[in-house]
């Protein structure tokens, strides 16, 4: 595959007729030309190369994607171009050359008068990349003072105000004196890119810029982004580990695997036709809206089909289907509500309906996903399900014991028959217990066996969620995400429970991993006759795990029914809004089977 | 926001009485009959002891005696010491020489943990940051009393840099070696405290925005990184200023302060309980005043921290 630069000029022609350059930069010649770029981490063990000869340029006014798994150098590559690595990260060998300037070798003074003003920044998290004890203004004030567009404070507060309102904060001289923390992360992600494109930069790069946002807000911050680089000429480095966006919103497509690129060209002939087997696998395990229900059979491993469906299955399912109709369901929920109170001062407090009268049942063996954007009630609604939240009103009935009523003995002798996998990977295991120790926790609170037969479990476990029986001697750091994620189904799995509920189970980890673990709780379900609750915000992933829907909006249930019926002819506005905003949902996918 | 004072206030107001209580219960099991101790060797008249009993409540029974007390406490009459001194006169001379001194300390404490943490933290494992850690370590290992006498020879005596002992000479540049003596002996922990969240704060994402920003060095490090790790220290700050006043005896001893130090010392000895329990209740209701004061500045120093 190509190590070599990939040029797009015919791409740029294409856009060039649309655009009026404020910059005044010949369309032809790179802006950015990258050589053999290598970076190195200093670690315990010595020096880590994380990048190994990246090259590519990057044409005034175009937009490029870089895409690939966390750890594959795209972050890395983005820091390294303004030379912002961490302290124990260097330039170990390449240039990065600017409009002709070598910013890897460039002095410190230099690469001032470059940061901000020639080359501007949109970094990942919102919420941590704002300084929590400045306002929001101070901070838009600093970027526009120390890149020179204004000097005295009328008009530095004043350009101030503009860079926000470009940006799409409708009511910035009112918000001007709020912080950080009073704004909602889509509004946060507003600040920071009128931050990154204040002083009209040539090149803005933009690190993950939406990944911590709703799909929703997604679509229109990357809207509104795209729209503004394409009015100012402004050329965008967009690092995504997210296929569809990326194809969708760039002309060209670079992916990246451990630190290097391994295919580059324009973005839809890649997806359309790609050629290295990375991006052949990143393609096949991407779940969109073409996607099918991932079926739990183990027939398909052994034809190295990762997602795939056969036809006896299928019919086995609606056999099943027709059975379940009469079955009684495992978990019944009615007229669920949770109303919290939220503080006003002046010993006042006004009621705020988080989980709003809602009604759900998951029959045996099937899976129910509850879906929305951050705030619609979903987690609590999870929490209430799982007994870590007691529900205001409404009753929730697992194998037709009413939780609503039950003592704490009760609730104890309940928490077998169901538990929980949560989002992050990371939070969710004691990093001060071995693994071992871990998963067997729920044997001891529950009295399970003795030392040698939950030894024994332990194994069997493991082995259960394919993760070699060694780990459970190790800690939880020395496991990689996706490791942790099974780590924790096998926890789940413990207690041999009808129920899982998995709570955005699979959206902190990266595409090929996420297609492992689906594919891993398909199976479980299959060989253990599985109830889960899946809750999540995404709806490509919803189309491969879920039997049944529930799309929440503000507490409620605005919409139900099975899979097929949601994706195939959704009633709602709300639901189609959500389906629209899944990245690269109107692109053709090569086949790649 | 004044909910929330006047809540703090209140909360005051049994602490205040739980002090003074326990304080005026301690001194009062205190062994040994104080009207005796205050004649020496001597036998005492009975009548004279008598009356001094009656004059100071100490015929009362214990919990008439501390009412009592409170009632004086409240109409402005704090006794009188064994010595005929109004408490009050003590208070009003011993009181502000004591401020000074531990004001002068945390000030001197405040600036070398904020310093000396920051650089250490933005050197973090250079040569700095070792040489600070070992000369922090010998510092806070050396007891105070010895550190004292090493200032007093050195400073004072040998270099003759400034007063020895301070007497009745209580200005700023008389206490000054003292104070510095006590910050020195008490930075460390505020300054690992600097050095800790200066590190964190240092790799913070929103320091890589500001660098991202086209922001220089020299602006990052005071508004992103130095005062972003503040709210530490300033605890620690505010901790020490407490304990520090109630534990000047040692310094005001060996530097001969005329501070509460050694009145407190006097009084306690004697079993002085008016004497006593008027200081302590003093030194509580500062301690208060200055925690609320701090838990105030909180909300100054971070905007995420709200009082409701």
């Amino acid at each position: 595959m190509s190590d070599s630069p990939v040029t797009a000029i015919d791409m740029n022609q294409e856009t060039d007729v649309l655009v009026h350059d404020s910059h005044n930069v010949d369309p032809n010649k790179p802006l950015v030309e990258i050589r053999d770029l290598a970076i190195g981490f200093t670690t315990q063990g010595g020096v880590v190369e994380a990048l190994k000869g990246v090259s590519f340029d990057i044409f005034p006014g175009e937009t490029v994607a870089i895409v690939g798994e966390s750890g594959s150098g795209k972050s890395t590559t983005a820091h390294g171009i303004i030379n912002l690595l961490p302290e124990n990260g260097k330039i170990t060998g390449g240039s990065v050359k600017f409009e002709g300037k070598d910013l890897a070798t460039a002095k410190k003074a230099d690469l001032y008068k470059v940061r901000g003003r020639d080359i501007g920044f949109v970094p990942q998290d919102p919420m941590s990349n704002l300084n929590p004890v400045w306002s929001v203004g101070f901070q838009v004030r600093e970027a526009v003072k120390a890149n020179g567009l204004a000097t005295n404070k009328k008009d530095v507060n004043a350009r101030a105000i503009e860079v926000l309102k470009e940006a799409g904060l409708a009511d910035a001289e009112r918000r001007m004196a709020q912080y950080p923390h009073q704004f909602s992360g889509g509004m946060r992600q507003r600040v920071l890119i009128g931050i990154g494109l204040a002083a009209n930069p040539k090149l803005l790069i933009a690190d993950e810029p939406t990944s911590a946002l709703d799909v929703t807000v997604q679509r229109v911050i990357l809207d509104h982004l795209e729209a503004l680089t394409r009015e100012r000429n402004t050329a965008l480095l967009l690092i995504t580990h997210d296929l569809g966006l990326a194809a969708e919103r760039a002309t060209k497509l670079i992916v990246m695997y451990q630190g290097k690129i391994v295919e580059a060209g324009p973005s839809l002939k890649i997806l359309q036709s790609p050629q290295h087997p990375y991006t052949k696998r990143l393609i096949a395990s991407a779940p969109s809206l073409a996607s099918q229900r991932i079926s739990g059979t183990h027939v398909d491993h052994v034809g190295g089909k990762e997602a795939g469906i056969d036809v006896a299955d299928l019919a086995a399912k609606h056999e099943r289907a027709k059975a379940d109709q009469a079955a009684t369901p495992v978990v019944e929920v009615k007229d669920l509500t949770k109303i919290y109170s939220i503080r006003k001062g002046n010993f006042k407090s006004e009621p705020l309906r988080a989980v709003d009268n809602i009604s759900f049942r998951i029959p045996k063996g099937r899976t129910l996903a509850l879906v929305g954007e951050s705030g619609s009630g979903k987690t609590t609604a999870a929490k209430m399900v799982l007994g870590l939240e007691k529900p205001t009103s409404g009753d929730i009935f697992l194998d037709g014991t009413n939780l609503a009523g039950a003592s704490r003995s009760e609730l104890f002798k309940v928490r077998r028959k169901m538990q929980p996998v949560f989002q992050d990977p990371y939070g969710s295991l004691d990093p001060q217990r071995s693994i071992g120790a871990i998963i067997s926790e729920p044997l001891k609170v529950h009295k399970v066996g003795d030392s040698a037969s939950r030894e024994a479990r332990i194994k069997e476990l493991l082995e259960q969620v394919s993760l070699p029986t060694a780990v459970a001697k190790r800690y939880p750091n020395e496991l990689s995400g996706g490791q942790r994620q099974r780590v924790a189904i096998a926890r789940a799995l413990a207690l041999k429970p009808e129920i899982v509920v998995l709570d955005e189970a699979v959206s902190a980890l990266d595409v090929l991993v996420q297609a492992q673990i689906l594919q891993l709780l398909a199976d479980l379900q299959s060989e253990l006759d599985l109830t889960y609750l899946f809750i999540t915000h995404d709806l490509a992933v919803v189309r491969v795990v879920a039997d049944e829907i529930a799309v929440m909006e503000q507490g409620k249930i605005v919409e139900s029914g099975t899979a097929d019926d949601i994706f195939s002819n959704a009633q709602t506005e709300y639901t189609q809004k959500l389906l629209e905003a899944i990245p690269g949902a109107g692109i053709e996918w090569g086949d790649v089977e | 926001m004044l909910t929330y004072i006047l809540r703090r206030v209140l909360q005051a107001i049994p602490v205040f009485f739980g002090t003074t209580f326990l304080i005026y219960f301690m001194v009062f099991a205190m062994p040994g009959d104080p009207i005796a101790g205050l004649f020496g060797d001597k036998t005492p008249n009975p009548a004279v002891a008598d009356a001094l009993r009656a004059q100071f409540n100490l015929d009362q029974p214990f919990i008439m005696q501390y009412l009592l007390y409170m009632k004086d406490f409240f109409t402005g009459n704090l006794g009188v010491t064994f010595s005929g001194q109004q408490v009050s006169d003590v208070l009003a001379r011993a009181f502000p020489v004591t401020l000074k001194l531990v004001l002068m300390a945390v000030v001197l404490e405040f600036i070398l943990s904020v310093v000396i943490g920051l650089i250490s933290g933005l050197r973090k494992g250079k040569f700095f940051d070792n040489i600070s850690l070992v000369v922090a370590l010998v510092l806070s290992s050396v007891p105070v009393f010895v550190a004292m006498f090493v200032a007093q020879y050195f400073v004072g005596i040998k270099w003759g840099l400034a007063p020895v002992t301070v007497g009745a000479d209580t200005t700023w540049g008389a206490m000054f070696l003292p104070a510095a003596v006590i910050a020195l002996t008490v930075y460390v922990t505020g300054m690992r405290l600097m050095r800790g969240s200066v590190i964190e704060s240092r790799q913070a994402d929103y320091v890589r925005t500001a660098y991202a920003k086209g922001l220089t060095h020299k602006r990052i490090v005071p508004v992103h990184i130095a005062r972003n790790s503040l709210i530490p220290v300033i605890t620690n700050t505010a901790a020490s200023f407490g304990a520090l006043i109630a534990g000047t005896t040692v310094t005001e001893g060996i530097f001969n302060i005329p501070g509460i130090g050694q009145v407190l010392y006097q009084a306690i000895t004697q079993s002085e309980v008016p004497t006593v329990v008027t200081f302590v209740t003093i030194l509580t209701v500062i301690y208060v005043i200055v925690n609320i004061l701090v838990d105030l500045l909180y909300a100054v120093l971070d905007p995420r921290i709200r009082y409701v």
